[in-house]
């Protein structure tokens, strides 16, 4: 038996790889699928508890957690798309908009 | 479904409405939207009349306003028999005057902000008369101070308009401290503000005195003080009757409605409201009957000499308020509340007239005037029936309010009432002759003004002849619900006001009421008689007269040189101030350097924070990252 | 010790994997390790009794939205993509804020403690079939929730329309 807190050592890890993705990279949709990989992380913390506490609302959340990752995808990249389309650019350090 | 909300809030909407839209939409049709709701509002009110006749007095509180610990205020109307009267007669006055406006200001630049205007005043001074509690009294006493001073300000491209404006501002100002102070002490008396709870226990703190800088100072008679400061600041009672006069720089039919009917009588009116504490303080009483017939026989003498027609009504108003206020010093506050009413009636009358007059003289100075009876006819004969009825003559309405005042002044057996009747014999005379002197100026004799002038002369439109005509009946016919009991009428008034006002202790016979009648009507014909024979038959004397007593003529004249003390002794040392310590030392050095200080250390600071605003997303990111390593930190130790 | 060296050889693969999505250069690369990655999820998955999810994994994140990374890559202009720098300036503080939350993550599992198990044993699913367990207890208690998803999706669509069709003026 694999123990519970192997699975939550290696969630951690996912989870942490996708913040450093989304904190150092500098093309949009990368940062977009740092993001994915977090969720992913979750998930597995997730379905891993649903495991061993023999509890299925884990899993129901894993459920939501994909299906707003699937809205949230859809979203992001129309917005990359309309940031694309204004300012020729998928890398976020060349808008500064918000630069005070 | 609460049927009387209609009364104040029409007026309020209209306001809104015209504030919100009229530059832009409605411009020139603004009285389509104020004419209409204040004669709904009158159709309202004449419905809760109906009902109050029927007993049906309503006390409710809708919303609570203020709470801070104890001190809990709501938005509540009373609608009693007072509130009843009072309802008449700024609704049906002011619906008159409104559709009187149409034609008076037609063509002005500022026609939906006069309109918005009005109907705010209109709104402030419904909820003044209906409010259940001394909050909502001091609310709408505030609002139509504003309202007033926006009026008065109306043309203020001219200085001496927006002088006046400020000038009746602050000097109100000096009255309503007075009254704020009283309303405060009101509630550390009582705890609360609502009329009734106020007026039940009023009783049980007769006697009680308060220290005040050593002084021991009866309570009641504190509070009753202060409330009537209030009364004499709103209601131009000596020695704050300064700014009514120069309040003639608005509009005409600002006056007739603010500065005649509505808003100078708030002060009677709350004086009336507030009889249960006023009946228990002897001082108050005396004060207010004193000041009252003083200001009243005071304004009188001014009114003889003025030359500005508006000028002359204005006194004459002070002078009837100063009635008013004598009425209720002797404990008949229903005869100054009927006062108060047919007063609405003909001094409004009295002003629209002066309106069309000037209308078409252009000016307002009688003495350029004369003969404009053949071009106004419907104007003349208008206000020969205002005249008539200021000054008293049987039958018409302000003959049974003045003389209900005469008689219960006459009446009341004690040494101040006789010395108040005294005077009101002297004004008795005043009134018509003073109001005589100008209709024979104005309306008599020959044309003395240029004849390009006199080719102007013309008589107003119909929109404003017919709330004339209207007023004139009301000037004619509005007495005849308070006819007497020895006349054969039923006093109807003061019997109806009687559940609030209660009754004044009268003593005297039938004969000594006919007696005082007569003299007083005798007086009254007198005066119109000497006006007769000054102004139109022996031209020459009052000239004469003038040089003969150029002393007193000066002295009156001048308007007893009060605006001159009051410049002396208050404005200048105010304005010496303002100069020399306030602007050179306070603004610039203090004020000025705090307000500059501020914001410049604030820009320093706020330099050195937009640095971290770099615009780029990872950063926020990053800080954001921080901010979670830190919260598990926290929640892990 | 079979299950553990299962379990090793998962981990390792996708902590690789997961290294390599955020450090590729090329775009492309990183879905296709994306790709990789989502299929050793499921596998995980699979490993822990959840049939189901492990389906839904692969239809949708490999499927559907793995799809739609790859059609947004290609609007980029990979050749200059590939000679630029790939990381933002100040990126060694994204990276040591990376380590530390880690660092506390890892030192937060320690504390962590099991509540007592639920009724769902291995047992009781394998009776009632993954699928099924998961749908009883989604229409039944989670029903709701589940009808929030779908409004969410909507407005995803709907979103998703109003940005990419509109032009905006610069």
């Amino acid at each position: 038996m694999v123990p519970l807190n192997w699975y939550m050592l290696l969630s951690a890890v996912v989870f942490t790889i996708g913040v450093t993705g989304f904190l150092m990279r500098r093309n949009i949709i990368i940062m977009l699928m740092s993001i994915e990989l977090m969720l992913n992380g979750v998930n597995i913390n997730l379905v891993a508890l649903s495991h061993y506490l023999q509890d299925m609302r884990g899993q129901i959340l894993t459920f939501f957690v994909i299906s707003v990752a699937a809205a949230e995808a859809a979203i992001g990249l129309a917005i990359i798309i309309a940031l694309f389309r204004n300012k020729a650019t998928a890398h976020v350090d060349e808008v500064q908009e918000m630069k005070g | 479904m609460k049927l009387y909300l209609l009364i104040p809030f029409l007026p309020l909407a209209a306001f809104v409405i015209n504030i919100l839209f009229g530059r832009t939409l409605i411009r020139d049709k603004a009285h389509w939207v104020s004419c209409p709701t204040i004669i709904g509002s009158l159709v309202v009110s004449v419905i809760t009349l109906i009902d109050v006749i029927n007993g049906k007095i309503i006390n409710e509180d809708l919303y609570t306003w203020v709470v801070s610990e104890k001190f809990i205020v709501s938005i509540g109307f009373l609608i009693d028999q007072l509130t009843a009267v009072m309802l008449i007669v700024v609704t049906g006055v002011g619906s008159l005057i409104f559709i009187y406006s149409i034609g008076y200001m037609h063509g002005d630049k500022g026609y939906y902000r006069y309109f918005a205007y009005l109907s705010l005043f209109v709104f402030f001074m419904l909820m003044l008369v209906m409010g259940n509690n001394f909050l909502v009294l001091y609310l709408g006493w505030e609002g139509v101070g504003l309202c007033s001073y926006f009026l008065i300000g109306f043309w203020f491209e001219k200085k001496s308009a927006s002088d006046a404006g400020k000038k009746a501002f602050i000097t109100c100002r000096f009255g309503d401290f007075g009254f704020a102070l009283g309303v405060i002490l009101i509630f550390l008396t009582f705890g609360t503000l609502h009329y009734v709870p106020v007026f039940d226990e009023v009783k049980g703190v007769a006697g009680q005195t308060i220290n005040i800088l050593g002084w021991e100072v009866d309570l009641i008679t504190l509070i009753a003080l202060l409330l009537f400061a209030g009364a004499v600041g709103k209601s131009a009672q000596i020695p704050l009757h300064v700014w009514l006069p120069d309040a003639m720089e608005g509009p005409t039919p600002v006056s007739a409605l603010i500065h005649a009917a509505t808003m100078v009588t708030a002060g009677v009116f709350m004086v009336a409201r507030c009889n249960p504490i006023f009946n228990l303080s002897e001082v108050a009483m005396l004060t207010v009957a004193v000041i009252g017939a003083v200001t009243s026989l005071f304004a009188a003498t001014i009114a003889i000499f003025q030359n500005d027609i508006k000028r002359i009504i204005a006194y004459s108003t002070i002078s009837h308020l100063g009635m008013m206020f004598a009425a209720c010093g002797v404990g008949a506050y229903a005869a100054g509340i009927f006062h108060l009413y047919t007063h609405g009636f003909f001094k409004a009358l009295l002003f629209l007239a002066a309106g069309s007059v000037i209308h078409a003289a252009h000016h307002n100075d009688i003495q350029r005037m004369g003969g404009l009876k053949k071009y106004q006819p419907i104007t003349y004969i208008t206000m020969l029936i205002a005249a008539l009825s200021a000054g008293g003559i049987p039958g018409l309405a302000g003959f049974f309010s003045k003389d209900e005042i005469i008689w219960s002044t006459f009446a009341s057996g004690s040494p101040v009432g006789t010395l108040v009747w005294i005077l009101m014999i002297a004004i008795a005379f005043f009134t018509p002759f003073y109001s005589f002197r100008m209709i024979f100026l104005t309306f008599h004799g020959k044309f003395r003004g240029t004849h390009e002038e006199e080719h102007h002369l013309h008589e107003s439109p119909p929109v404003m002849t017919i709330p004339l005509m209207l007023l004139a009946a009301g000037a004619l016919g509005a007495g005849w619900v308070g006819i007497p009991t020895i006349l054969g009428g039923g006093a109807h008034i003061a019997h109806f006001l009687e559940p609030v006002l209660g009754h004044p202790e009268l003593h005297g016979t039938h004969a000594q009421e006919f007696g005082v009648m007569g003299l007083s009507t005798t007086i009254a014909l007198s005066g119109i008689v000497i006006a007769a024979i000054l102004y139109l038959i022996k031209t020459y004397l009052p000239l004469r007269l003038a040089q003969g007593f150029s002393g007193i003529y000066r002295v009156v004249f001048n308007k007893y040189y009060v605006d001159e003390l009051y410049n002396l002794t208050i404005v200048k040392p105010g304005l010496w101030i303002a100069d020399s310590f306030i602007e050179r030392f306070t603004d610039a050095k203090i004020i000025e350097g705090i307000v500059n200080g501020v914001p410049r250390s604030i820009g320093r600071f706020a330099g050195i924070l937009r640095k971290v605003q770099t615009g780029i997303t990872q950063h926020y990111a990053i800080i954001m990252a921080a901010g979670v390593f830190i919260l598990i930190v926290l929640i892990l130790w | 010790m079979l299950p553990e060296l299962f379990f090793a050889y998962f981990a390792v693969t996708i902590v690789l994997f997961s290294i390599f999505v955020v450090t590729a250069r090329n775009p492309v690369h990183s879905v296709l390790w994306m790709l990789l990655l989502f299929f050793h999820i499921a596998g995980l998955y699979l490993f822990l009794n959840a049939e189901f999810i492990a389906a839904i994994q692969i239809i949708i994140y490999a499927g559907a939205i793995l799809v739609l990374y790859l059609f947004v890559v290609f609007l980029l202009n990979l050749r200059e993509e590939l000679k630029i720098y790939r990381f933002i300036g100040g990126w060694p503080s994204g990276l040591t804020f990376g380590i530390a939350l880690l660092a506390v993550i890892i030192l937060s599992i320690r504390s962590f403690i099991a509540a007592p198990p639920g009724k769902y044993s291995i047992n009781l699913i394998r009776e009632e079939t993954h699928t099924k367990a998961l749908a009883k207890l989604l229409y039944t208690d989670y029903l709701f929730p589940f009808e929030i998803i779908s409004v969410i999706l909507l407005v995803a669509i709907v979103g998703v329309i109003v940005l990419a069709k509109r032009r905006l003026k610069t």
